[in-house]
């Protein structure tokens, strides 16, 4: 959509611009809790270790990282007492067959404990705050009213058939509460949990460099770099320098990828003249083995200036603070000087997880902040959602060609568009999880996942939730397969990171 | 309070039994009760029956499966309100498999999965999201190295009953738009001759999974389907006749650009291209998130993504449907599906199962 804008130079009203904002915005929020909480959390927290926590230093544990209510001895009892009769039902449902007991699980049983309380507040708390984006998009997930030109979502406080003023208190009341449960509940956690895990800051770090488009646009205009969250490129962990973004160093390479080019494997095309030829030459189902020497991934593998880049949070972050943002500067500082590291602890499995949480609360406090500009809006009158010169395609050129770039919750997203005789002629989307789980490229060149775990100590070869933590880390958008091959080349296990 | 001597299974803990526990009160436990009623659209008399074989009824054991998929009917399943995801994952039933929320990984994960399928052959519920690729022997959707169609086979084909949420389980969806690479089809197709409920939308309605589930734990059949395996509790009308802005249709009041005053005023989307009148779901009643909104009333019309082939159907999604529907609510979806699009084989399979898990002729004879 912002590539269709881009190529045939649309720009969008500032009330679509804000509207847009507001729904990436709650995204990142509601997002980044539920990958923190419930698909990255019990890597970090034994469930079955909360049994043995003393509710009442539980909730000193709580009271003295927090304000948040929810803090009592009765109430972290009350939390045991249903995962007691839950595990002893014998049906453990999603929580059957996992590591519980493993000696890389560091946290005492009140933090476990703590952090399963959380996990479930978690869990509602979601379902309520993404009713922002439900109103603005019609339903979460899947936002259904966006549009080339701007959005479906009429605004007029004079009617009660759009946006009105009801529907600015009740996004005002949702984000309050957004911003509370990040505040009290999901900052104060991962400090603490982090404290426990401190030899993390130490590993999963990765490629070393980072891309990020940028992301909440200031202005209307197609491709900005008027941005919130700025963009740039930081290469070789070098946070002195923060390089522009140029899209025609972004290629994408097949070497590794059941794919073909016509002119050959080994050299990249940029996506405007990207090729979807798939080729599928791995083994025929079922397999225990691919082979890494030859294809073995159905993602291509992207580059910029043929580098490999680490997209997400981690990349925004570091891009924002070394570009002298400062909210974001003076929130990592105090994450760092809490936690007693320095800056170069960033670049690491847990500086991905603190990232995440980081930009959560970044995030959060900029919601009100949106939402004031567009009542503004609608106060001077301004109630334009939509530009519709372009609409009609008999208006578009012959041919057109452009790119659009977003921040999606796990990274750098961006769509390439040619466009002939009001037809799509190509299309390609070069989204986060390629960036990170690229595989090697012609030059051998292995991608941020790969790299990421090399190095990475596993306990028990049979039990790897080390590979877990680090995976994990880039919160994925798909289930992937590592294996663990001992010193011989024997393979010790196989695990699926889902 | 149901007696011991009622349950099914001594062993286990009762549903209603598991609810207490997190804190439901019994008068939370029978608004529940009554909700789920309404949902199925069976009169309020029914809410006792219901009540009763929550009473009665263990856990059932659910495994759900993810193939060509996004998530996106996982998320909506974390959205579920009434009960709540953590009602339905960790009280109502005993989801012993889902790739994208339990704890294990790996070997572990898939050891789950088979226990499932061999220790609760023919007792357990399988869910489905995502479209399933036939081509080239199954290769552009491995699991652990083992293609999709082969796991749906074994796993739906062991199970008591197979729900397809979303509409790529229930048709393809997106990975089975033309030219359709992978050979994207449902689980109907996939697996021909199982007990399959459709339950398409993209993402699902969650309120419309749960009360296909506890229809089934209540009266231990699977609810009435239409042709194309769909439970009419849900998509028995077209979103057309039950629209919130139905009057404007009639009253000839049209949105004519995005923006515009009738837009503004909550107007009719059909000039916008709105496919509400081809499409059968229960969209303008349960809406989405708590029915917090859905397409219409956020300002969008209608894509019709709850339809077989509806990205080749549909699109494009802004241009207006050719003919202006007629006024009469009587209309099925045979009649105007004819319209669209050639019925094919699947949907006569379908139709053909779907009259057998609603009790066969009789009961079809009965609605009619």
């Amino acid at each position: 959509m912002s590539a269709v804008e881009n190529a045939l130079g649309i720009t969008i009203p500032d009330n679509a611009r804000i509207i847009r904002n507001l729904i990436t915005g709650i995204q990142y929020v509601q997002d980044h809790v539920i990958h923190f909480y419930h698909l990255h959390a019990l890597d970090w927290v034994d469930i079955v270790s909360a049994l043995g926590a003393d509710p009442a230093k539980t909730a000193s544990l709580a009271q003295s990282i927090s304000d948040w209510p929810k803090s009592s001895a009765a109430y972290f009892r009350g939390v045991k007492e249903k995962l007691k009769a839950f595990v002893e039902s014998g049906q453990l449902g999603p929580f059957s067959n996992a590591y519980w007991g493993h000696p890389a699980y560091k946290l005492p049983p009140e933090a476990n404990l703590m952090a399963v309380a959380h996990y479930l507040e978690a869990l509602d708390w979601q379902r309520d705050v993404i009713k922002i984006q439900a109103l603005l998009g019609a339903k979460n997930p899947h936002a259904q009213t966006y549009l080339v030109g701007g959005m479906a979502v009429p605004v007029d406080p004079n009617s009660q058939n759009a946006l009105n003023a009801g529907g600015i208190a009740f996004i005002s009341g949702l984000a309050r509460k957004a911003h509370e449960f990040v505040e009290k509940v999901y900052i104060p956690d991962l400090l603490a949990v982090a404290s426990f895990y401190k030899e993390w800051a130490g590993l999963g770090g990765g490629v070393g460099n980072f891309l990020a488009y940028g992301v909440f646009p200031n202005d209307n205009i197609s491709n900005t770099d008027n941005l919130w969250l700025p963009r740039g490129i930081i290469l070789d962990r070098d946070l002195s320098r923060v390089h522009p973004v140029d899209h025609t160093k972004i290629t994408e390479y097949v070497t590794h990828s059941w794919y073909e080019y016509p002119d050959g494997d080994d050299r990249a095309r940029h996506p405007w003249d990207g090729v979807t030829d798939y080729k599928y030459t791995g083994p025929k189902p079922p397999y225990d083995f691919l082979d890494t020497e030859g294809k073995y991934s159905w993602l291509k593998a992207p580059r910029y200036e043929d580098r490999p880049m680490e997209v997400g949070p981690l990349a925004r972050m570091l891009v924002a603070y070394a570009s002298g943002h400062k909210r974001v500067r003076e929130v990592v500082n105090h994450v760092l000087k809490t936690l007693g590291v320095g800056p170069e602890a960033l670049f690491s499995t847990l500086g991905r997880v603190a990232a995440r949480g980081i930009e959560t609360l970044v995030t959060a406090e900029m919601l009100p902040v949106w939402l004031d500009e567009l009542a503004a809006n609608m106060k001077r009158g301004d109630l334009r959602v939509h530009n519709g010169e372009r609409w009609d395609p008999a208006t578009w050129p012959k041919e057109a060609q452009g790119y659009g770039w977003h921040e999606a919750p796990r990274g750098a997203l961006g769509h390439w568009v040619k466009i002939r005789n009001g037809k799509i002629v190509n299309y390609q989307c070069v989204v986060p999880s390629t960036w990170n789980g690229s595989p090697r490229d012609a030059k051998g060149r292995r991608g941020p996942y790969e790299s990421a775990l090399l190095g990475t100590p596993v306990a028990n070869p049979e039990q790897p939730v080390e590979i877990l933590r680090t995976v994990h880390s880039f919160d994925p958008c798909m289930a992937c397969a590592v294996h663990v091959v001992d010193p011989e080349g024997r393979e010790v296990t196989r695990i699926k990171v889902v | 309070m149901a007696s011991s001597s009622k349950r099914d299974d001594l062993s286990g803990v009762t549903i209603y039994e598991a609810l207490k526990e997190r804190g439901f009160s019994r008068r939370d436990f029978l608004s529940f009760c009554t909700l789920i009623t309404a949902t199925l659209a069976l009169p309020s008399t029914f809410v006792s029956k219901v009540a009763e074989a929550l009473e009665r009824r263990k856990k059932p054991v659910l495994v759900w499966l993810e193939f060509q998929d996004c998530a996106g009917n996982t998320e909506a399943l974390l959205r579920a309100s009434k009960p709540t995801v953590g009602e339905i994952v960790l009280d109502i039933l005993s989801v012993e498999y889902h790739e994208t929320i339990m704890a294990a990984a790996g070997h572990q994960a898939e050891k789950s999965l088979m226990d499932v399928v061999k220790n609760q052959k023919g007792r357990y519920i399988a869910v489905v999201e995502g479209s399933v690729p036939m081509g080239d022997g199954g290769v552009y959707c491995c699991v652990g190295g083992r293609a999709a169609k082969e796991t749906v086979k074994e796993v739906c084909g062991n199970a008591m009953a197979t729900l397809a949420v979303g509409t790529c389980a229930a048709y393809g969806g997106l990975p089975a738009a033309s030219p359709n690479p992978t050979g994207a089809v449902g689980v109907t197709q996939a697996v021909p001759g199982v007990p399959v409920v459709n339950l398409p939308g993209c993402p699902v309605n969650v309120e419309n999974i749960t009360a296909t589930v506890v229809h089934f734990l209540t009266f231990g059949s699977l609810p009435p389907l239409d042709s194309r395996g769909r439970p009419l509790f849900a998509y028995g009308k077209r979103i057309h006749d039950n629209c919130e802005r139905r009057a404007h249709f009639d009253a000839g009041q049209f949105v004519r650009q995005w923006g515009d005053e009738g837009h503004r005023k909550g107007w009719c989307l059909y000039e916008m291209g709105c496919k509400g009148p081809e499409t059968f779901k229960n969209c303008p009643t349960v809406k989405y998130n708590e029915g917090t909104s859905w397409p219409v009333q956020a300002g969008h019309g209608c894509i019709g993504c709850a339809e077989p082939a509806f990205w080749d159907r549909m699109a494009p999604f802004y241009r207006r449907l050719p003919q202006p529907p007629g006024f009469g609510v009587e209309s099925t979806a045979d009649k105007v599906g004819a319209g669209l699009a050639a019925v094919t084989g699947a949907a006569l399979v379908a139709h053909g199962i779907g009259r057998i898990l609603s009790g066969g002729k009789k009961k079809e004879e009965e609605r009619r």
